[in-house]
């Protein structure tokens, strides 16, 4: 289907990397991301406005700095790199490093929106539960989780999004090798750095903008299904 | 056999109560902010007092001396709080099913249905629906029925009338009543209010300041002179147990008898023998030194003055015995200087049948207080 679009091979493997990359960003951010939210929403710790910023940080670190700690920590002499090679994980110069790249600039806005909407879940509701026998653990998941749910898939969508749109980290982290880690904004970059490689910069462009506007979309359309199921009879 | 024994302070607030009740409604009466909620929360395990005991039929839930506490979703109690908290994703239907999916009760024992609490509750048509679009009257029903459903072994209700206007509210008392006189759980209800504590308890606790005051059957509570400043309600009044003895078409009234002898009230539609509860508001109750004649007024009971309390500035409040129950009346102190009363002394209460309507009148199919009802055509 995409070379349908008169997208080249390269530029092909480049959208489907992208996707790749973007999707299991989103999924493996997705556990951590609904713990922290809830962290922050529900537990008084000290030190916690420190742990805030620290989460919210690489939305305002210039995306190259959040590459390089990234390189620092997760390269092959990194201590982390070497933690996960262990298990046979290896991230630099991998398409894992770029997943892991768009999951930590992606992942305040996934936090953001998932504690905005357990916030606004009345935690009373979880009490009541209580008291009718649920656990703790069981009122959340069967009260609180269905009723935060909007925010949960608002917040898997931006995340999606932004990691379709991840750029500076990842190159610093993971370079621009074609088939490993050059995703469409590389693929781009790569382009308009060649003589002639504009009408095909211009092609991914607009996939990417394609893309960029299904998931608005396919978001705004989950809110209101979500919405109308609260709401009607 | 509920026993409640809890010290706890919140900030400046010290909460220091003891008291037991086997009542199948033992109401918790007493002005907002006396600590009624917080007692209800420590029965249910919601929060956790700093000293304590609580013990339902033996069962202990709490226990500090001893490090007992049982968490909320292991004491097996129902709770219906002052707004109806209904899980909104959920439909009628599922939420009044919650509860079942812990199986906690104990194979064997006796099942209230699902279909009776349906039926009970009046809520069959509206099973399919969620909650958003059902009336504050229909959530409180469902709310009610969900925790009936969990099976409790004792049901808390904490002002569940609290957010309901009139109307609605006479359209959940008589589930209430029925609950209280039919269902084999028993109930620990929280209100302000004189009016409904007076018509659905059997066991008053009175809190004020985060003490109990007072407790006892709702007769003997209701009853005492002096109680309703620590209530913080004007609306004094006493209980009496009676039953319909006779109707009179002729002029639409119905002749009630108990204790306290005859009272004439307007037209009930119940049959004769019915028990039920009569509240007389002290403000409505005119006293006389020598037997009134050539009157409006319908009801002229015979008594004694038990005690007076001065009520402000310028009332006191009598306490009568008329037969074996006992009355209320709210008089100035002029009219108590003037006709010389004194404890111990004959007195006649005056009473107007119309003062006495629908609101007052509560049923009781299973009367605390022995009652002769005297059965008469008319």
């Amino acid at each position: 289907m995409i070379q349908y679009l008169g997208l080249g091979a390269d530029a092909a493997e480049a959208v489907r990397l992208s996707l790749k990359v973007a999707f299991w960003a989103m999924l493996w951010s997705l556990p951590f991301g609904l713990a922290t939210a809830l962290v922050l929403a529900r537990v008084r710790f000290w030190g916690k406005s420190l742990f805030d910023g620290f989460v919210h940080l690489p939305l305002v670190l210039p995306p190259v700095v959040t590459g390089y700690l990234l390189l620092l920590l997760f390269g092959h002499n990194g201590p982390l790199g070497r933690f996960f090679a262990g298990f046979g994980v290896v991230f630099a110069f991998r398409w894992t490093g770029a997943a892991l790249a768009a999951a930590v600039t992606a992942f305040p806005l996934l936090v953001r929106a998932m504690r905005l909407s357990l916030e606004a879940v009345d935690r009373r509701l979880e009490e009541a539960a209580g008291t009718l026998g649920a656990s703790r653990i069981f009122a959340f998941a069967s009260v609180t989780l269905p009723l935060m749910l909007p925010g949960v898939v608002a917040g898997m969508v931006l995340s999606f999004a932004r990691s379709l749109g991840e750029f500076g980290a990842t190159i610093t982290f993971v370079s621009n090798i074609p088939g490993e880690t050059r995703t469409i904004p590389l693929a781009i970059y790569a382009l308009t750095q060649i003589p002639g490689g504009d009408p095909a910069a211009l092609r991914l462009t607009a996939v990417a903008v394609t893309l960029s506007l299904l998931a608005l979309i396919a978001s705004e359309w989950l809110a209101r299904k979500f919405s109308r199921r609260l709401g009607g009879d | 056999m509920l026993e409640v024994e809890i010290q706890h302070r919140f900030g400046a607030f010290a909460l220091d109560v003891r008291f037991t009740s086997g009542g199948r409604l033992t109401a918790l009466f007493g002005r907002s902010g006396a600590g009624k909620t917080s007692i209800v929360n420590a029965i249910a395990g919601l929060i956790r007092p700093e000293r304590g005991r609580i013990a339902i039929d033996g069962t202990v839930l709490l226990d500090t001396e001893h490090g007992v506490f049982v968490p909320a979703h292991r004491r097996r109690l129902g709770y219906v709080f002052q707004e109806d908290r209904l899980f909104p994703h959920l439909t009628v239907r599922q939420n009044l099913l919650y509860g079942r999916w812990f199986r906690r009760h104990p194979a064997g024992a006796r099942q209230i249905g699902f279909d009776d609490v349906v039926e009970i509750l009046g809520i069959g048509p509206l099973l399919a629906r969620r909650p958003r679009r059902l009336s504050g009257g229909e959530k409180q029903r469902v709310a009610i029925g969900r925790a009936l459903l969990a099976h409790p072994r004792l049901l808390l209700m904490d002002e569940p009338l609290a957010s309901l206007d009139a109307a609605r509210k006479e359209e959940i008392l008589p589930f209430l009543e029925r609950l209280r006189d039919h269902s084999k759980v028993p109930i620990v209800y929280v209100s302000h209010a004189a009016a409904e504590v007076a018509r659905l308890a059997t066991t008053i606790a009175l809190i004020a300041d985060g003490r109990v005051q007072a407790v006892g059957p709702v007769a003997e509570i209701m009853g005492r002179a002096g109680q309703y400043p620590l209530a913080g309600s004007f609306e004094a009044g006493a209980v009496l147990a009676a039953s319909v003895s006779a109707h009179d078409p002729r002029w639409e009234l119905t002749e009630l008898a108990g204790g306290f002898g005859r009272l004439v009230v307007a037209r009930l539609a119940l049959p004769v023998g019915n028990p039920l509860r009569v509240r007389i508001r002290a403000r409505d109750v005119i006293l006389a030194a020598t037997r009134p004649s050539g009157i409006s007024a319908l009801n002229v009971l015979t008594g004694t003055v038990e005690a007076m309390v001065p009520i402000g500035e310028e009332a006191v409040e009598v306490e009568l015995r008329v037969g074996t129950e006992r009355l209320l009346a709210r008089i100035t102190r002029r009219s108590q200087a003037a006709l010389g009363l004194a404890r111990g002394g004959p007195v006649f209460a005056i009473v107007k049948a119309i003062a006495i309507d629908r609101r007052s009148l509560g049923r009781d199919d299973a009367l605390d207080f022995p009652v002769e009802a005297e059965v008469f055509d008319s």
